[in-house]
């Protein structure tokens, strides 16, 4: 396969979501004292219609505030972002306000805190719709447990509340909720790190599955690469507010070039002793870049497809080392 | 090789309002002088609680039931909370997974550092500091005479780890159990802690009891590995055997329900949910889930089966009588290639 191929894995190639230099600095006054916390500093990516993007890093980092931002849980500092060719970062009238909603939904990481657990599964599920207008019972109760088979739950769990469910239930749940309202993209933060072993690879083979059969966009953050390398078709790499490097998933762990990426990469642990007690792990020092004035890091595509944030001069060697 | 730590037979239930919990059922197993010894399971497994168990730190509405926990030669299972003294923190160590929760938010870490060194008697007073920074050095922790008068809030959470595991060797314990340590941490972070774990258990003759649900660790820490599921061990090994010639149909599972940097095939997803540990189900507590159990896994508990002298598994696929059931592809390709990875050096 070659190289331009690759970068059209999975996708029809068109753009849905467009992210350019977003940002979303945090202040906070202590003491008279004002200090900015720069989340996400000068993010941009996109996303093609009906792949999954990967976003990792390590907490702190900025992933979960850039999928806030996406959807407006935040009003950004700076930057744009595009869906679907509307600039949705700045003031939204009525209408786009209501066609974002409807197509953008998102699911959270803690199954338990994100599910109000006064409701029962049926209003839960149904709120969307309900917002969306749709009143007759009958049709709500269709839907709600049409979905609830969809996601591998039954017509009877409608009636119950919450805490009644395992984790793995509750986020099966917490899908049919973003997924009932038929959005084009979902932003799943986390969705399976709350969950046991045993369980994570039930949500994760139903997320695939779903993905498939309603053609999702899927902006997927999670801090497991090996979870996000096997579900992405396409990954971005994040380090305190920055994001270091971007490309598809095989060429990224193939060809990690920024260090950072390195050190990620040979931190996973694998379930493997005599290959893991023999590998060496890398370890990581921001200092190495040396940035100034003069040496002003931004993005650089390596390879088509393959970005990464550097200096000029560390382009490079970089792109000597993709070559090598 | 002797065992420095020995359970036998060890039950462990708790009084809820519901009725009893039985956490922990006749687990069995020998901590050797100087190894490591992971024990493997997910949340409710009862890996949690064997420790605590053994540290006599148990909630109170648990108890022991039933079995043994002998150390120097004595039975700790039988120990009032006095007795308890001589050993929690001062012979056996415990880090917990949390290292913000096991610190106190108001004290001074050299204060928590050098109160662990007094209360273990290995030191005098007048000298406790000058040790406190030697263990921080020890463990990582830079500008350490500096750093003995911070608060914890003020290290990052990698760093309060290495607080913890300092205070848990201050008082030069012979076993360390870790609980989770790394569950809390980045990826890049927990690489380090590892290290250091395994460092200061070569450096300090330690032997170190591994509690983790990431089987991934457990390949780089492990010496010996056991799997628990609803309270029983089902497999025990080296790390060898259970990473590539794994036996019970739970390990199967669980190894291959995690995806792997080369795994492209569809997942192999353990269907429904542990079981109910008020009502431990009759037989094989993995029954229910198993897809190559039998009729006799529901009737009646498997005896562990010898498959060699350090492996053994608690599963009927392994009677003489059994059909031969293989493990699923997606393990049988992915340990055919971690062993020609292995081979190739």
């Amino acid at each position: 396969m070659g190289k331009d191929s690759m970068t059209n894995l999975g996708g029809s190639g068109e753009r849905i979501l467009d992210v350019e230099h977003l940002s979303m600095y945090f202040t906070t006054k202590k003491r008279g004292r004002t200090s900015t916390v720069k989340a996400v500093d000068d993010v941009s990516f996109y996303v093609k219609k009906g792949e999954t993007f990967g976003l990792v890093g390590e907490s702190g980092c900025g992933k979960t505030t850039t999928g806030r931002t996406i959807i407006r849980l935040y009003d950004p500092t700076g930057g744009t972002v595009k869906f679907d060719g509307r600039e949705i970062s700045g003031r939204m009238d009525k209408n786009l306000h209501k066609y974002i909603t409807d197509n953008i939904a998102m699911i959270f990481q803690d199954p338990i805190a994100s599910l109000n657990p006064r409701m029962t599964v049926q209003e839960i599920i149904a709120e969307g719709l309900k917002i969306r207008g749709v009143k007759d019972a009958g049709e709500l109760r269709r839907q709600v447990v049409a979905m609830l088979e969809h996601v591998g739950l039954q017509a009877e769990h409608a009636s119950r509340y919450p805490h009644e469910f395992s984790g793995g239930q509750r986020q099966r749940i917490g899908i049919a909720r973003a997924l009932i309202v038929q959005p084009q993209m979902v932003i799943a933060d986390e969705p399976v790190s709350a969950l046991d072993v045993s369980v994570q690879a039930q949500v994760i083979n139903l997320l695939n599955k779903l993905k498939g059969e309603m053609g999702l966009t899927i902006l997927f953050i999670a801090h497991n690469l090996s979870v996000v390398k096997y579900f992405s078709d396409r990954i971005g790499v994040m380090y305190y507010g920055k994001l270091v490097e971007m490309a598809d998933s095989e060429e990224l762990f193939k060809n990690p070039l920024h260090p950072y990426t390195k050190a990620l990469l040979s931190a996973i642990p694998e379930p493997d002793p005599i290959n893991e007690k023999k590998r060496v792990k890398i370890h990581y020092d921001p200092e190495i870049h040396k940035y100034d004035e003069s040496n002003n890091p931004s993005y650089h595509e390596v390879a088509p497809g393959h970005t990464i944030y550097c200096s000029d001069e560390e382009f490079e060697n970089y792109r000597k080392e993709w070559r090598a | 090789m002797e065992p420095i730590l020995s359970v036998k037979d060890l039950s462990v239930s708790f009084n809820a309002f519901a009725g009893t919990v039985h956490a922990v059922r006749d687990v069995n197993f020998d901590l050797m002088k100087g190894e490591t010894l992971a024990i493997v399971g997910e949340s409710g497994s009862g890996k949690s609680v064997t420790t605590k168990a053994i540290l006599g730190i148990l909630a109170k509405n648990g108890h022991i039931d039933s079995g043994t926990i002998m150390y120097q030669g004595e039975d700790m299972a039988k120990y009032k909370e006095k007795e308890f003294y001589k050993i929690r923190g001062k012979k056996i160590s415990l880090v917990f997974q949390d290292p913000l929760s096991a610190l106190n938010p108001i004290m001074k870490i050299g204060k928590q550092i050098t109160e662990a060194l007094i209360l273990s008697k290995s030191i005098e007073k007048s000298k406790a500091k000058g040790r406190a920074i030697e263990l921080m050095e020890a463990v990582g922790i830079p500008n350490a005479a500096e750093r003995y008068e911070a608060y914890p809030f003020q290290f990052s959470g990698g760093m309060r780890q290495r607080i913890v595991i300092a205070i848990a060797l201050a008082s030069n314990p012979e076993i360390l159990i870790c609980d989770e340590p790394t569950t809390a941490l980045d990826v890049t972070i927990q690489a380090r802690i590892l290290e250091l774990i395994n460092e200061m258990k070569r450096e300090r003759d330690l032997s170190v009891i591994f509690i983790t649900h990431d089987l991934g660790v457990v390949a780089n820490m492990a010496d010996r590995v056991c799997v628990m599921y609803a309270g029983r061990i089902v497999e025990v090994g080296t790390c060898e055997d259970i990473f590539y010639r794994p036996a019970h149909p739970y390990t199967w599972a669980l190894l291959s329900a995690m995806p792997d940097l080369h795994t492209e095939e569809t997942l192999f997803a353990i269907p429904g949910a542990p079981p109910n540990m008020l009502h431990p189900p009759k037989g094989d507590a993995f029954a229910a889930r198993n897809r190559y159990a039998m009729k006799i896994d529901f009737e009646k508990e498997p005896p562990y089966f010898k498959i060699s002298d350090t492996h053994y598994a608690a599963t009927w696929l392994l009677h003489p009588d059994a059909p031969k059931v293989e493990m699923p592809d997606i393990l049988k390709h992915r340990i055919a290639r971690m062993r020609e990875e292995a081979e190739r050096g």
